[in-house]
């Protein structure tokens, strides 16, 4: 195989892949900060700092938002072109051919889709422009080649966009209020919504990982090597998967107590003193013996 | 001629690695075995000022020895990453907890929940370097094969493997109360300054001797790396040895001047000794060589550019950090926040 490393660099999904995701993290931490300040405002504290915290997140995740969509869409354009059997699964498109339509939602089972709602020429609509516009469908390759868990996919491609259109009606709304009445919202609806938004953002950009990842199946590397190729021949893959959740859940678990006491102690105003004589305990200015505290 | 800079670059990794993260994880070791809540305040103290600021950026070469070696090796990389699983994961495991167990005992208020975080990074001090030490062994011994389908034990347990296993764990004391001696006699701290110099001086004997144990059983698990350690890479293990010798002597008469430097052009010269002595063997026992086990051209190629490129970036960056660390700037910072939240 001919190599050529700077290809990881300087390849032609780098253009579109590169902007959404850097676009999708700058979302998920601005409406992740925004929607804490949002639940302290929902419980009443509508100061300064609650203000601040929430409107400069929420304002700079906001104005992404829109931009981060026409990247998608145009992503979205780019893989039906360069990945068609990944975009093939995306949008539920069994054959090749025009006047394709596009399902919003529906279970994909045996080449048929299941309470989805069908709009006719969309999909060929969104590829070309136009209902003529041919689109390769899942039949175009052998089903060994084709990704598996077609129904995850096409719904996480759609929850995706539908949490999009959901982050996009948010920041409209505040900005609609905000050329109303120079202020934050008042509804209570809309802090709701926005204590939403950085949990919906988050699963968004999971939600994007699944598609592009279970999507490219069977491939690990696009027509060069297969996944099943490309995995170790150890045994104990699940268990070593297990172990390393396990782990995780439970350091997740102690950084939220951590945080949590850290709050506490926040809130009571002094940093508490801690324990004297401890074996593995902060540094010892915190640990003067009583009596000898510095004035 | 390109893939001896690589496996150069990969070696020079290797002793970053083994210097600034070794001498982490020692620091860990002491913190370990220091005492009691009363006895090892002091000394627990000093190890906790000296790696606060620096043990996130001591274990990047960790990163970069990985990178190099599966971009630039594949093969070879397959083969040890397959058969000696189980000990990685272990360190792999042990390497999370300790920068958890690091993190959060400073943040825990109670008595229990800080020796519960405190041992747990102390303890994953312990468990990383042995288990990465038998890793090394299992290479070195030449019981990776070049093709293996799953991890074995019979791999990375034999007597090398043990050997060489301590050897790191003590390797990493070593380095750490080394270290540490200095760090306290820049403090002018005279009690500490010999409590870790004691400990350095244990720890460079139980190393040396380790060393010796491990080349006479190499003679037996791995006859041509013993010869390439007594001939073409003999003038390096000598320099070891007198770097050792030379650093316990200065311990001895009191002095701190040039004990770093010594003690890792020490280590420099096992690792650079053992990449010689059985160059260009990669995998020993195996057909891997550097030449048959290495990457396409145009990806050592590349690999040399982003190395040059990477070392314009962070070596002034480093630099920048322990010049800062070592005129106690930072801690300087850390005191003054710690005033202004009281005052």
């Amino acid at each position: 195989v001919a190599v050529d490393p700077w290809q990881v660099f300087f390849n032609r999904a780098t253009l579109y892949e590169t902007p959404h995701m850097i676009l999708a993290a700058y979302m998920v931490v601005g409406f992740m900060v925004a929607s804490v300040y949002a639940a302290g405002i929902l419980k009443g504290h509508r100061d300064r700092y609650h203000r601040l915290g929430f409107g400069i997140p929420f304002t700079l995740a906001a104005i992404l938002t829109p931009i981060q969509i026409f990247v998608g869409d145009t992503a979205a354009r780019a893989i039906a072109s360069q990945q068609p059997v990944k975009f093939a699964a995306i949008e539920y498109v069994t054959r090749t051919g025009r006047d394709v339509p596009e399902y919003l939602g529906g279970f994909y089972v045996n080449g048929k889709v299941y309470f989805g709602l069908r709009i006719p020429y969309a999909d060929s609509l969104l590829v070309g422009f136009k209902p003529s516009t041919r689109v390769t469908g899942l039949n175009s390759v052998a089903a060994a080649d084709r990704p598996p868990a077609l129904t995850l996919i096409h719904l996480s491609f759609d929850a995706m966009v539908g949490l999009a259109f959901l982050l996009l009606l948010a920041g409209l709304w505040a900005l609609l209020m905000w050329r109303r009445r120079h202020g934050l919202p008042r509804q209570s609806w809309f802090w709701w919504l926005a204590v939403l938004c950085g949990p919906a953002a988050l699963v968004a950009m999971e939600c994007g990982w699944i598609v592009t990842e279970v999507g490219r199946q069977p491939w690990v590397v696009y027509q060069l090597m297969t996944t099943s190729a490309a995995a170790t021949t150890n045994g104990g893959v699940i268990d070593s998967l297990t172990a390393v959740i396990v782990l995780y859940a439970v350091l997740a678990v102690a950084t939220v107590l951590i945080l949590r006491m850290l709050a506490r102690r926040w809130r009571r105003g002094s940093p508490a003193e801690p324990e004297t004589g401890v074996p593995y305990g902060p540094p010892a200015e915190h640990r003067e013996p009583t009596g000898r505290e510095p004035t | 001629v390109i893939v001896d800079v690589v496996a150069g670059i990969l070696l020079a990794g290797l002793t970053l690695y083994a210097a600034l993260g070794g001498a982490d994880f020692g620091g860990g070791l002491w913190d370990l075995l220091a005492g009691g809540d009363q006895r090892g305040r002091a000394p627990r103290q000093l190890i906790d000022d000296t790696i606060t600021p620096v043990w996130e950026a001591n274990h990047v070469w960790l990163i970069f020895v990985l990178v190099i070696f599966w971009t630039a090796f594949p093969p070879a990389f397959a083969a040890v990453m397959t058969a000696a699983a189980l000990p990685l994961w272990l360190a792999a495991f042990g390497i999370v907890l300790r920068g958890a167990g690091f993190a959060f005992r400073k943040e825990v208020e109670t008595l229990h929940w800080q020796r519960l975080f405190g041992a747990t990074f102390a303890f994953s001090s312990l468990i990383v370097p042995f288990f990465m030490g038998t890793v090394i062994g299992a290479i070195a011994s030449g019981r990776v094969p070049a093709n293996p389908a799953h991890t074995d034990l019979a791999v990375w347990t034999g007597p090398t493997s043990l050997l060489i296993g301590a050897l790191v764990v003590a390797v990493c004391a070593y380095l750490a109360a080394v270290y540490l001696t200095q760090e306290a006699s820049r403090r002018a701290d005279h009690r500490l300054r010999r409590y870790f110099a004691w400990r350095a001086a244990i720890a460079g004997t139980i190393s040396g001797a380790l060393s010796l144990t491990t080349l006479l059983e190499i003679h037996s698990s791995n006859p041509a790396l013993f010869h390439g350690l007594t001939h073409r890479a003999l003038p390096l293990v000598i320099l070891a040895a007198a770097c050792g010798l030379a650093v316990v002597v200065l311990l001895a008469t009191g002095r701190s001047q040039g004990l770093r430097a010594l003690s890792v052009l020490g280590v420099a010269a096992v690792v650079f000794g053992w990449g010689i002595a059985q160059y260009p063997v990669l995998l020993p026992g195996t057909g891997l060589t550097l030449t048959t086990a290495s990457a396409p051209h145009s990806v050592l190629v590349t690999l040399v550019v982003v190395f040059v490129a990477a070392v314009l970036l962070v070596v002034p960056s480093f630099l920048l950090l322990f010049s800062l660390h070592g005129h106690q700037l930072l801690e300087e910072e850390k005191r003054a926040a710690q005033e202004a939240e009281k005052g």
